[in-house]
């Protein structure tokens, strides 16, 4: 959500804001000097340029001005703002573009060495032990018979809680603390899916929301399709089922409730991991607003999967929860990155309880978060590598499986073969191999692997170098990888194993800063797409950034949070930081993709969820694509939920090696919102069903439900749309209400007419400028129907206009136009008029109004309001009076909207409901009758007045609709008067609003039905002369009649036209638009 | 007024929030203390306009006691009045019920010749209070303004949208003691169903 800085009242969402078009474009002195052309370019033609454009906008939902800005269109950047009638002030630069990475230890900062060196001394108060804690924190016992892949001590489990769950018909335990994919390994189940095109066998290959295979559906408690395994919190009684790649909606209403929450803060850290979490610390206790979030249960991030200094991580979350206006939000992924640090996150909150979950209590409750500042801290994710069949169930990746131990004390595995290209799966399998899990081999593409080599044969592994895995064997399982030199067709060997641990290196999680605008760049070091620079105040720390060093992520992390800070005028502290002890002398990585040899027709998969394969990326090659986006978009690679997660740099990989080309020119694909898919339910939060959208009701609207009214929706009112009686459909209860008020009287609810009340020296003036008659020789008392027009003379809305004095007018517009009318008057005053002393206010509900109608009005109205002299004379057609009706201060103004003779009485809305029991009681003798629109648009159809925006569409002038009447001749200018002038509006084909009579008086004509001339359909194109713009039955003329907008139609008065509907052609006459009491003889009773 | 039918004339004022009334008082109940809601029905209101560096301005302060706010988005107060800014020339002045009248006269008396506009909109909006110590949580559900104390303390207003409609919010004077809550009477139904479903965790 972009923040445009109002001038008055600052920043604002920009859903607060109209947009006005270009500003500086000013209304021409004299229009009727202007030549049609020039005229034409004045109505029509806009500057569109790339770059800075100074624009009108209006705080609608604030203080209502006008004003312009300058607005960047290649960026969004809003440069400056300022109140019009200012000149167009010098425009700032835009914000620039900096580096979102900031140093680490490793590369010192001039600016901040001081702290730097703090931070790295401070954190003496680590776990002390370099080697991996071996023994974790669970306590033994239970459920190892029955779970026969659980690790009798890892794991951050509650051994305690067991849980029961069904995974496709089976039921199994697990522990709470499990995710669905951890329970499953810990019972041996590796396979949770099947591929979505090939239909092979797929297993559980990741340990968090980068899970492209083991997407499930959850049945119970409310089913929900496509949920990684790697992210389901394991509850009591949950029921899920593999998908074969696509998942089920729900059929039943989803009954859970959603939510949404705006928060703003000094700082937000994304992610809880060693990088977030020193981030925080050093913000958090200085007072700042920081709010931290993660995805997972509990903070830690990596810490979790290696289960290392998490008494680090429990210290710091005490310190970081004993701070004020501290907020951590666990089980929460930040989705989207939008306009000026505005972050979308969605909150898991009671997902993880199953059945139990309070239903009071929202399920998912989506954040939106302004942060003036912002350090992602957002890790990596580890990538996988194109060889032959890559994708048998039991293939992992390598730091995913270590997770899997760490976190939940489940074994992916009994026997595994590591296949890597770098240091890190290393430490993975020294770790599993603690953990009593047997690693036979560490295939590593590298010739010379250097010290972790060493210390993996240390520890009695196998190192292969410069060999790749060439194969794989297995079915529901891994059974065996084959081995070979890289790149050479000999000194195969075969390994039997159940467990393939993969790593092809990192890729930073630079989502959310894609997101931002920020640029990646290559890093040929690390051998992927880094965090570069961002025109947003944000900064990336942690692995996130490339920093894959721990030291160095903390460093940077508690670096990046006290910056931030600082940057708000807090002094930020030096957190304390656990000690890394020394890790061995790192060996670069080697950059692979498509791993080289193996047998060539065995698939080598680069998507696995969407089953695409090197060969698949080969086509696109071969058919001549040349970029990502493209090969993306032919081979679907990347599109799947998991939108490429471990599978993007990969396809770059490919791509870049197919091509030919070096992959830092090929770049990645798009990073797009949202990170993880977020259901449509918790992004409406509480926005559906009957707070969808504001329903607005009168101060009558209870009599109106208790008396039967059906109602229409006008705009976001409820307004009465007929009062049918016992058995009456709606034709026949709306023939009763027509016929009611045209015999004896009838009355409405006419609450919903905007209302303006216009006061100062210059109210006459500025109203005669705005509508096409004379407004200002109106006289105090009298009433005047009024027509406002766009500069290109079509007609914008209609109403009356009260004289209430000599410097005070209160007008009417159409009920779904009022906000409009305010808002294009004020532009007119505050931008074009400024020197005209007039000023709007919106009265709309300030006043209640009935509306009296009928032949029998005057006397129900003489018995309400005595005092008030009721004749024609005293109280003539196109009056106003001040009166008491009903004992109750009254306005009533003698208009008619029907041709009968009317009344509509205006009251405070705190008295509308005794005034209309009041009518309805004195109007009984003469069988008064309650009607709604749709009787008032029949009464009105029948005397030919058009509703604006029924009868109209923005194409029509005043004259279209037969009211030159309306247009003042003497004014010497309003808006839109220039335009009468102009070819277009004076062609005599133009569309004119004429009645129209079916032949059958029996056939209702559809509304929006076309008329064409010919009596049997010709050939298209048919020439079409217009289109039926309203339909009705009328009881008064005792058959059915339309009104339509038909090229030159007051010259076809009589002529024979036809109406196709369905298959018929339907005869029709063309008429005038008044049909009933043309003489206007009902009109004062 | 004396042949008016007694039905009318014995008839109380109805508030656009009287059918709610129940229901905002159970959910205060309800919350313990957490939140309050209650309809602060009928208070005078009157849109006032004139131009803030002319003379009109001073002597409308001097008539109602206090200076007008220039600040935007400030209130000032003085015995039973609230002002309210809600533009560079706009106050919404806010009484105690049924002074629309004598605040009016007050105002023009004092502009004298200056140019001035005054609007009765008393009936316009109705007042919602919202307080307790969840009030700000509470709003936060719908409102993206910050409304943290620190910035949005007592002493401040604004004009914005809550839920899906245009509010007034009005920060009152003690510290946590809330809001008020100013909304178009015909949306009034529906911010209330909308305060109260977003309470739910609060009740």
């Amino acid at each position: 959500m972009l923040l445009i800085p109002c001038p008055w009242c600052g920043p604002r969402d920009e859903s607060e804001f109209h947009y006005g078009g270009q500003a500086h474009v000013p209304y021409p002195e004299d229009p009727s000097t202007l030549t049609d052309e020039e005229w034409a370019h004045y109505l029509f033609f806009r500057d569109n340029p790339k770059g800075p454009f100074a624009e009108r906008w209006t705080h609608t939902a604030g203080c209502r001005r006008w004003f312009n800005a300058v607005r960047d269109t290649s960026t969004n950047e809003i440069l400056t703002v300022y109140r019009t009638g200012e000149t167009r002030p010098e425009t700032s630069e835009p914000r620039p573009t900096v580096s979102a990475v900031s140093s680490h230890a490793g590369q010192h900062d001039p600016a901040r060495p001081a702290f730097e060196g703090e931070a790295v001394q401070a954190g003496q108060r680590g776990s002390g032990g370099g080697s991996p804690q071996g023994t974790g924190t669970g306590r033994g016992g239970g459920g190892e018979e029955t779970q026969p892949f659980r690790h009798p001590t890892r794991g951050r489990i509650d051994r305690s809680t067991p849980l029961t769950f069904t995974f496709d018909g089976t039921e199994y335990q697990g522990y709470r603390g499990d995710t669905l994919a951890s329970a499953l390994l810990a019972n041996g189940v590796i396979a949770a899916a099947t591929s979505i095109k090939l239909a092979r066998p797929r297993g559980i290959f990741s340990a968090g929301p980068e899970e492209p295979n083991a997407v499930v559906q959850i049945e119970e408690p409310f089913p929900e399709p496509m949920l990684p395994a790697t992210t389901v919190e394991l509850y009591d009684g949950l029921v899920a089922t593999s998908l074969p790649g696509q998942g089920r909606l729900a059929t039943t209403p989803d009954p859970a409730r959603y939510d949404a929450v705006h928060t703003h803060c000094d700082l937000l850290v994304v992610g809880a991991g060693p990088a977030g979490l020193a981030a925080a610390a050093a913000a958090a206790s200085t007072g700042a607003r920081v709010v931290l979030a993660d995805e997972n249960p509990e903070p830690g991030g990596s810490f979790l999967g290696t289960a290392e200094h998490l008494d680090w991580v429990q210290q710091t979350r005490e310190r970081l929860e004993a701070a004020s206006e501290f907020r951590f939000l666990p089980r929460t992924t930040v989705f989207g990155y939008y306009d000026d640090n505005h972050l979308l996150a969605v909150e898991r909150r009671t997902n993880h309880l199953g059945a139990a979950a309070p239903a009071h209590m929202a399920r998912e409750r989506v954040w939106r978060i302004r942060a003036r500042h912002v350090v992602l801290a957002t890790g990596a994710h580890e990538r996988s590598l194109a060889f032959p069949d890559n994708d048998r169930p039991g293939i992992m990746l390598a730091a995913s499986a270590r997770t899997h131990v760490n976190r939940q004390g489940a074994l992916p595995g009994r026997h595994a073969v590591v296949f890597t290209t770098n240091d890190s799966a290393y430490e993975a399998a020294l770790d599993l191999a603690d953990a009593g899990l047997g690693v036979t081999a560490i295939v590593d593409t590298r010739p010379d692997p250097g010290e972790w080599a060493d210390r993996a044969r240390a520890a009695g592994i196998e190192v292969l170098p410069g060999h790749a895995v060439t194969g794989t064997e297995g079915g529901a399982r891994l059974t065996a990888v084959t081995v070979a030199p890289y790149g050479e067709a000999t000194g195969r060997r075969q390994f039997a194993a159940d467990l393939l641990l993969v790593s092809g290196g990192w890729n930073p999680v630079a989502h959310l800063f894609s997101q931002s605008g920020g640029k990646l760049r290559h890093d040929e070091a690390l051998g992927t797409f880094v965090p570069d620079t961002c025109r947003q105040a944000a900064e990336v720390a942690g692995a996130a950034s490339g920093v894959f060093d721990l030291a160095d992520a903390l460093v940077q992390g508690a670096a990046a949070g006290a910056r931030a800070v600082a940057a708000e005028g807090y002094t930020p502290r030096t957190p304390s930081l656990p000690h890394v002890p020394p890790r061995p002398t790192p060996t670069p990585p080697m950059h692979v993709y498509v791993v080289p040899g193996g047998p060539a027709e065995a698939p080598r998969f680069v998507d696995l969820q969407r089953d695409v394969t090197v060969a698949d990326l080969a086509r696109a090659t071969g058919a001549g694509l040349r970029s990502v986006e493209h090969t993306k978009r032919y081979t679907t690679a990347g599109t799947a939920n998991d939108q490429g997660k471990t599978s993007g740099v990969l396809a770059s990989g490919v791509v870049a090696e197919l091509l030919g080309v070096d992959i830092s020119a090929l770049g990645t694909t798009t990073f797009r919102p949202p990170y993880t898919p977020v259901s449509f339910a918790a992004l409406a939060g509480r926005d559906r069903g009957t707070l969808s959208d504001p329903v607005r009701t009168t101060a009558l609207h209870e009599w109106h439900v208790a008396h039967g009214a059906l109602f229409e929706n006008v705009g976001q009112w409820k307004r009465p749309w007929y009062y049918p009686r016992d058995g009456e459909d709606m034709e026949a209860a709306v023939l009763r209400e027509c016929r009611a008020t045209r015999e004896s009287v009838g009355f409405m609810d006419a609450s919903t007419l905007g209302k303006i009340d216009v006061q100062g020296p210059d109210a006459g003036v500025f109203l005669d400028r705005l509508y096409t008659n004379m407004m200002s020789t109106l006289k105090v008392g009298m009433v005047r129907y009024g027509v406002m027009c766009r500069p290109d003379g079509m007609v914008f809305d209609d109403g009356t206009v009260l004289r209430v004095a000599e410097d005070r007018f209160l007008t009417t517009t159409t009920t779904g136009n009022a906000a409009a009318v305010l808002e294009w008057m004020e532009e007119w005053l505050q931008t074009e008029w400024p020197e005209l002393r007039v000023h709007c206010t919106s009265v709309t509900e300030q006043w209640a109004t009935v509306a009296l109608v009928g032949p029998k009005s005057r006397t129900i109205l003489a018995s309400l309001a005595p005092g008030l002299a009721v004749s024609n004379e005293d109280f003539p057609f196109m009056a106003w009076r001040d009166a008491t009706v009903a004992g109750i201060p009254a306005r009533v103004c003698r208009i008619s909207f029907s041709g009968e003779l009317a009344y509509e009485i205006n009251v405070s809305p705190w008295r509308a409901l005794a005034l209309w029991e009041a009518v309805y009681e004195a109007g009984a003798p003469y069988g008064i009758t309650p009607y709604g629109t749709e009787t008032m648009h029949v009464l009105r159809a029948e005397k030919g007045y058009p509703i604006i925006g029924q009868d109209t569409d923005g194409t029509v002038t005043p004259q279209d609709l037969g009211m030159s009447w309306v247009v003042s001749k003497k004014k010497r200018d309003f808006i839109g008067k220039r335009s009468y002038a102009r070819a277009d509006t004076a062609r005599p084909d133009r569309k004119h609003l004429v009645g129209l009579l079916p032949e059958d008086p029996g056939t209702l004509l559809p509304e929006g039905t076309h008329l064409i001339a010919a009596s049997v359909l010709p050939a298209p194109p048919v020439p079409m002369l217009g289109h039926v713009t309203s339909s009705y039955r009328s009881a008064a003329l005792g058959r059915t009649f339309a009104l339509a907008l038909v090229k030159g139609g007051r010259d076809r008065i009589g002529e024979r036209l036809y109406a196709p509907v369905g298959e018929r052609l339907v005869p029709v006459t063309v008429a005038s638009p008044v049909l009933y009491d043309p003489e206007g003889a009902r009109r004062d009773g | 007024m004396a042949e008016t039918t007694p039905a009318a004339t014995t008839a109380l004022p109805r508030s656009p929030l009287s059918h709610a009334a129940d229901r905002l008082a159970a959910a205060t109940r309800a919350s313990r203390g957490a939140i309050r809601l209650a309809e602060l029905p009928f208070l005078t209101q009157l849109t006032v306009r004139l131009d803030a560096k002319g003379a009109a301005a001073e002597a409308v302060g001097l008539a109602l006691d206090l200076q007008l706010p220039l600040q935007p988005n400030t209130v000032v107060r003085s015995g039973e009045l609230t002002v309210l800014w809600l533009g560079p020339d706009e106050w919404l002045l806010v009484g105690r019920p049924g002074c629309e009248q004598e605040l009016e006269g007050r105002v023009r008396q004092a502009a004298g010749e200056e140019p001035v506009s005054v609007v009765d909109v008393s009936a316009q909006r109705t007042t919602l209070l919202v307080s307790g110590p969840r009030a700000h949580d509470l709003l936060a559900h719908g409102c993206s303004l910050d409304l943290h104390p620190r910035a949005f303390g007592p002493g401040r207003c604004a004009q914005t949208t809550l839920g899906r409609t245009q509010v007034v919010l009005v920060a009152r004077d003690e510290p946590r003691a809330g809001f008020w809550v100013l909304v178009r009477s015909t949306f009034a139904g529906y911010l209330a169903d909308w305060l109260l479903d977003a309470a739910t965790e609060y009740v």
